[in-house]
């Protein structure tokens, strides 16, 4: 009996063997300059793909591009070795993207970050606006006086919408809270300055925040350091943070970009692939608060349930959170 | 005395060229460390840089703002003067070169917008470079400290205008309108797709005008005079004041035409950070050329092949990764500029 299942076994793992072998799928994934070492946004993205390769058995390549203009010669390369997907990491990579899907029509792109228009890409956008709302929320719970802080970036539209969604979120919970707020420079070096984003927390705290919400890659490791040094909070952003300065990081705005690629992949692998725009919001938790044994004691049971409350809402319907993408649009039809 | 001239230049295109050798080879014999074989490396690079007609245009892409940056470094650089400030430089030129549709968004005749084009980019950038040459002349600054530091303000000034003046609507990105067709550059048919087009022909031609202009016209001749020994070149009743201004102004708007192949003939708009460092590498670009003006033309190909190589080495192998091409790149610095490694046998 026992080798029988047995033989069983071996068969049946040949014969999976054999079908993988078959229809092995190469995924190439090109990622933005600051590499798969951003311990955030681009980390993310490559441990989805990892997984996949674990999990789906599928073949898969990296590479980080080294400029903005070698995008669209990576992804060429990748379509002209016949890789099944193309997973494009960040709005950087809109425009090469777009010209590839039309070169290569047959081609599947995965675009992270941006809505392509094309047939044959698969556009996958996070609503930041409402995980930041979320945030912004328990932020104003931890703030007695009503003080709060946000830091970005690079000032870009992206980041705006990370902190207007957070605005309202502060504001549902505590509508005369004031929030402070800081952008770290108008250069890439934005996303990789830890002492600048350092100092200008120190000073956030001195002027009576309580909790700062940092959505500024790298830079987040600085106004982490001053939250521990002031004994004050800070919000970790992308990637879940919390472990990085235990008892000092509130919570982390999730956005799921490895799930999003994985997804992705196994879609594919399913023969279930879809093309155009995919959003993942706070319903799908493709966005979304951390939670882990590091903010087990910040939150608490009845913050969560605020929160829960809030995110119902925001699915209904019922709270409508400001975006500044469409907020955007609207003063140019003025 | 032409004779000795040309000797000693022979003498150092063949420095830098055993330098730029040696530097490759040593990075080659990094990656057997790795266990990649430093053949395949090499083949890995040329592939990627004349594999296709695509890959080739690419590399001229990715060459031409370097001959205009190692121009920029080379010519302030025979009047004394070290410029940091290409980036800077080429990012007003690029900033001024997408402002020109709002300027002028009714062009009809292409050559007349390209022209106008042309001058917006070398004026936007040659104001930058003019600063510190000021700077310098009129209070002493050291031109090294003033042009890094307008490398930030210019990234600040792009960014605000980029970001509330000339700002797409559409767009999510930091980026500026869409230029009219009117003011779009042709790329070669055989490129199938890489934005290089006639320019390039241009530019070269700029590197061998500037060439001769440097041997054979009286400012040429001051600016050589300024940079040997200022207080000779004041004797003789040249003003080492007109001639900093003048240089850093030329060096300015000839890297601000970097604008021309990124706004007009790649993007067609200002993107911020679409600069692959070309202000920084230009200085190793006129290193390497050992500040003879045409050697900048080889020089400039060298690093635009390792930078367009710097994916295809993620790509193409296990173990090396895009960090290689900028080991070799400076190693091959090193290597140039270990000039003693070459002169002491002659002693």
């Amino acid at each position: 009996m026992q080798s029988i299942q047995k033989l069983a076994l071996v068969l049946g793992s040949l014969l999976v063997l054999s079908h993988s072998a078959m229809a092995e799928i190469k995924v190439g994934l090109v990622l933005e300059k600051s590499g798969k070492d951003d311990k955030s946004f681009n980390a993310s993205a490559y441990q989805g793909v990892k997984r996949a390769e674990k999990e789906l058995g599928v073949t898969t390549k990296t590479v980080e591009a080294p400029d903005n203009s070698a995008y669209e010669s990576l992804q060429r390369a990748f379509s002209e070795k016949k890789f099944d997907i193309i997973v494009a990491v960040g709005f950087h990579q809109l425009e090469s993207v777009r010209n590839n899907a039309a070169r290569f029509p047959n081609q599947k792109f995965v675009l992270v970050d941006e809505d392509a228009k094309m047939p044959n890409v698969r556009s996958v956008m996070f609503e930041e606006q409402e995980g930041s709302y979320l945030v912004g929320a328990l932020a104003a719970l931890h703030s007695k006086a009503g003080k709060v802080g946000f830091m970005g970036g690079m000032d870009v539209p992206l980041i705006r919408r990370f902190q207007l969604g957070y605005e309202a979120g502060v504001k549902k919970i505590n509508p005369k809270a004031e929030v402070l707020s800081n952008y770290l420079g108008v250069t890439g070096e934005a996303w990789n300055n830890p002492p600048k984003a350092k100092e200008l927390a120190f000073d956030q705290f001195n002027r009576g925040a309580e909790v700062i919400f940092v959505a500024a890659g790298n830079s987040g490791l600085g106004v982490f350091d001053a939250a521990q040094e002031k004994n004050k909070l800070a919000i970790g952003v992308d990637s879940n943070q919390n472990w990085v300065k235990p008892g000092y990081v509130l919570t982390s705005m999730l956005k799921h970009v490895d799930e999003a690629v994985f997804d992705s992949i196994k879609l594919y692998k399913e023969g279930k692939f879809t093309t155009g725009l995919i959003r993942y919001g706070v319903q799908s938790k493709g966005v979304d608060y951390a939670m882990d044994e590091n903010n087990a004691k910040l939150v608490t049971a009845n913050d969560r349930k605020k929160l829960e409350a809030l995110r119902a809402d925001i699915i209904t319907g019922k709270i409508k959170v400001p975006d500044y993408y469409l907020i955007q649009n609207g003063q140019k039809k003025k | 005395m032409k004779a000795i001239t040309m000797n000693a230049s022979m003498r150092a295109l063949v420095k830098s060229i055993l330098g730029a050798m040696l530097g490759l080879f040593l990075g080659l014999m990094i990656c057997w460390f790795t266990g990649e074989s430093p053949i395949k490396i090499l083949k890995i690079l040329f592939q990627s840089a004349f594999g296709s007609g695509y890959d080739f245009g690419m590399t001229l892409f990715y060459t031409a703002p370097l001959l205009l940056t190692g121009l920029a470094v080379a010519i302030p650089f025979k009047s004394g003067l070290f410029n940091i400030g290409a980036e800077g430089q080429l990012t007003m030129g690029a900033l001024a070169a997408s402002a020109v549709a709002v300027v002028a968004p009714n062009v009809q005749s292409p050559v007349l917008a390209i022209a106008l084009a042309v001058v917006f980019a070398f004026v936007g950038g040659g104001i930058w470079g003019a600063i510190p040459g000021f700077l310098k002349a009129k209070r002493g600054s050291h031109e090294v400290i003033t042009t890094i530091m307008l490398n930030f303000i210019a990234a600040g000034v792009s960014a605000y205008f980029t970001l509330y003046v000339l700002k797409d609507p559409n767009s999510a990105q930091a980026e500026t309108l869409l230029l009219p067709s009117v003011y779009h550059l042709k790329a070669f048919e055989c490129f199938n797709g890489a934005p290089m087009g006639p320019l390039i022909f241009w530019l070269l031609a700029l590197v061998v005008f500037l060439y001769f202009w440097m041997w054979h016209s009286v400012w040429g001749y001051e600016l050589k005079a300024v940079g040997e020994n200022e207080k000779a070149a004041g004797v003789y009743g040249i003003s080492k004041q007109k001639i900093w201004m003048s240089s850093m102004f030329l060096a300015g708007g000839v890297a601000g035409l970097v604008g021309i192949i990124e706004v007009l003939g790649n993007s067609h708009r200002f993107k911020i950070g679409f600069s692959a460092d070309y202000g920084f590498v230009g200085i190793a670009v006129a290193l390497v050329a050992r500040g003879n003006i045409l050697g900048i033309i080889p020089s400039a190909l060298l690093f635009g092949i390792l930078q367009k190589g710097a994916g295809s080495l993620d790509l193409e192998t296990d173990k090396v990764t895009r960090d290689l091409s900028y080991i070799i790149q400076g190693l091959i610095i090193l290597g140039v500029a270990a000039e003693g490694l070459w002169t002491r046998k002659r002693k």
